[in-house]
């Protein structure tokens, strides 16, 4: 048993008012109804209205002073009967389970995970893996051809490197281990997904690891062949048309196209060629037409006309 | 159940006066049967909770009424967030642990 006066933070000269005073705060931060989460509250607070009793009476306190008691003395008078505390009835185990609601320890437990560790540290049970997080990110097309490196910003400011890899397909999952939200009670954080929406490109089109593309050629490179220059994913390619070549004509750029992630080698370029007539009136190439006699007329339509 | 008369004493420093004020407060509500004022437990220890508060921290007597009422309050909202935890418990896991990843953000930055 603690030296009363000990226990009140007193001097053994303190006057009645000084114990009263002692008592009166001790009492306002360790009664236990108004500590409902404090284990220590309901000890603690015997423990202060014990030396409480026995130094508020100068009888009892003087012969505490003459050594006639000890501290202990002071507990086993019959003047104050331990009667229960408000928040056995309003807070206890037995409030709970009348209910149907779990344990106090099921509380505590939810408290402590869901607003850190004010309630208690954490125990092993608690530890949990981070959620996970997905985000979409958008790609520009060529981006998503031959590979880049993003870097995203989070509604909460946190930033996160993204590397695309070449030849990334459209729905193509990335996944940043460890980005994503932080664990519980020392568990190891959640991973972040991201989605690569890829955005479609003004000509180019994406089959498998090939491209396609439509190419617009003159009348005359097209009559007479030219070289000609064409944009691939990587870069400008010059080529050559072949004469006679027309609308619908498909020539290749043999590994002009995206790299396999799985094989590493390149796809192809397929071009498709569309023949267009001068945009500008040309009347030197209507007055041949009108002189024209073709060596083998042509009849397009014979398969459309029955 | 106890009577008045045994309630006022075996409670230290309780006054008659006090407990009646109280009970016409609605700060402790005891069953009349009989005649007679009855206390539950739960009761008894609600009046040595006022008493406590009245005497010992002295808080006034207009004052009491706002004390007693925001304790109510603590405890009723507990009961509610046990309630909680219990319904929370009973989901799988993973529900668990996004119930708890959904409250991380709103709680101060750790």
């Amino acid at each position: 048993m603690k030296d009363p006066y000990e226990t009140l933070g007193l001097q053994k000269t303190a006057t009645d008012a000084q114990i009263k005073a002692a008592f009166k705060k001790l009492a306002r931060k360790y009664h236990p109804d108004l500590r409902p989460d404090d284990k220590t509250a309901v000890a603690r607070f015997k423990e202060i209205s014990a030396a409480n009793d026995l130094l508020k009476d100068p009888d009892t306190r003087r012969r505490f002073d003459a050594g006639e008691i000890d501290a202990s003395g002071a507990e086993q008078r019959p003047e104050r009967p331990q009667q229960p505390f408000y928040r056995d009835f309003a807070d206890g185990p037995g409030h709970a389970a009348q209910d149907g609601f779990a344990d106090a320890a099921t509380m505590e437990e939810f408290l402590a995970r869901a607003f850190g560790g004010q309630r208690g540290s954490a125990r092993d049970g608690m530890r949990a893996r981070g959620q996970d997080v997905s985000y979409a990110l958008p790609v520009a097309f060529l981006d998503a051809a031959t590979g880049a490196a993003r870097t995203i910003t989070l509604q909460d400011g946190k930033t996160l490197q993204v590397t695309i890899p070449e030849g990334a397909e459209d729905r193509q999952m990335l996944r940043l281990k460890g980005q994503g939200m932080p664990g519980y009670g020392g568990g190891p954080p959640g991973d972040a997904y991201v989605e690569l929406h890829i955005e479609p490109h003004a000509f180019f089109q994406r089959k498998d690891d090939n491209i396609h593309v439509d190419i617009p050629v003159t009348l005359r490179e097209a009559v007479l062949g030219a070289r000609i220059d064409v944009p691939t994913v990587s870069g400008t390619v010059a080529m050559t048309i072949p004469k006679g070549s027309n609308t619908g004509t498909v020539l290749r750029l043999r590994d002009r196209g995206l790299r396999n992630r799985k094989t590493a080698l390149r796809g192809h370029q397929f071009i498709t060629l569309r023949v267009v007539l001068p945009a500008a009136d040309e009347p030197a190439l209507a007055a041949f037409l009108e002189g024209w006699t073709p060596k083998h007329p042509d009849t397009p339509r014979k398969e459309m006309l029955t | 159940m106890i009577r008045m008369d045994d309630l006022l004493a075996t409670t230290t420093d309780l006054r008659p006066d006090d407990l009646s004020r109280w009970i016409g407060a609605a700060l402790v509500t005891p069953q009349a049967q009989a005649g007679e004022t009855l206390f539950t437990e739960p009761d008894c220890a609600r009046v040595q909770l006022l008493c406590t508060l009245r005497y010992t921290l002295e808080i006034e007597e207009d004052t009491l009424p706002v004390v007693v009422s925001l304790i109510d309050q603590l405890y009723a909202t507990r009961a509610q967030l046990r309630a909680l935890a219990a319904a929370v418990a009973s989901q799988d896991a993973s529900v668990q642990i996004e119930i708890v990843a959904a409250l991380v953000p709103h709680t101060a930055t750790r």
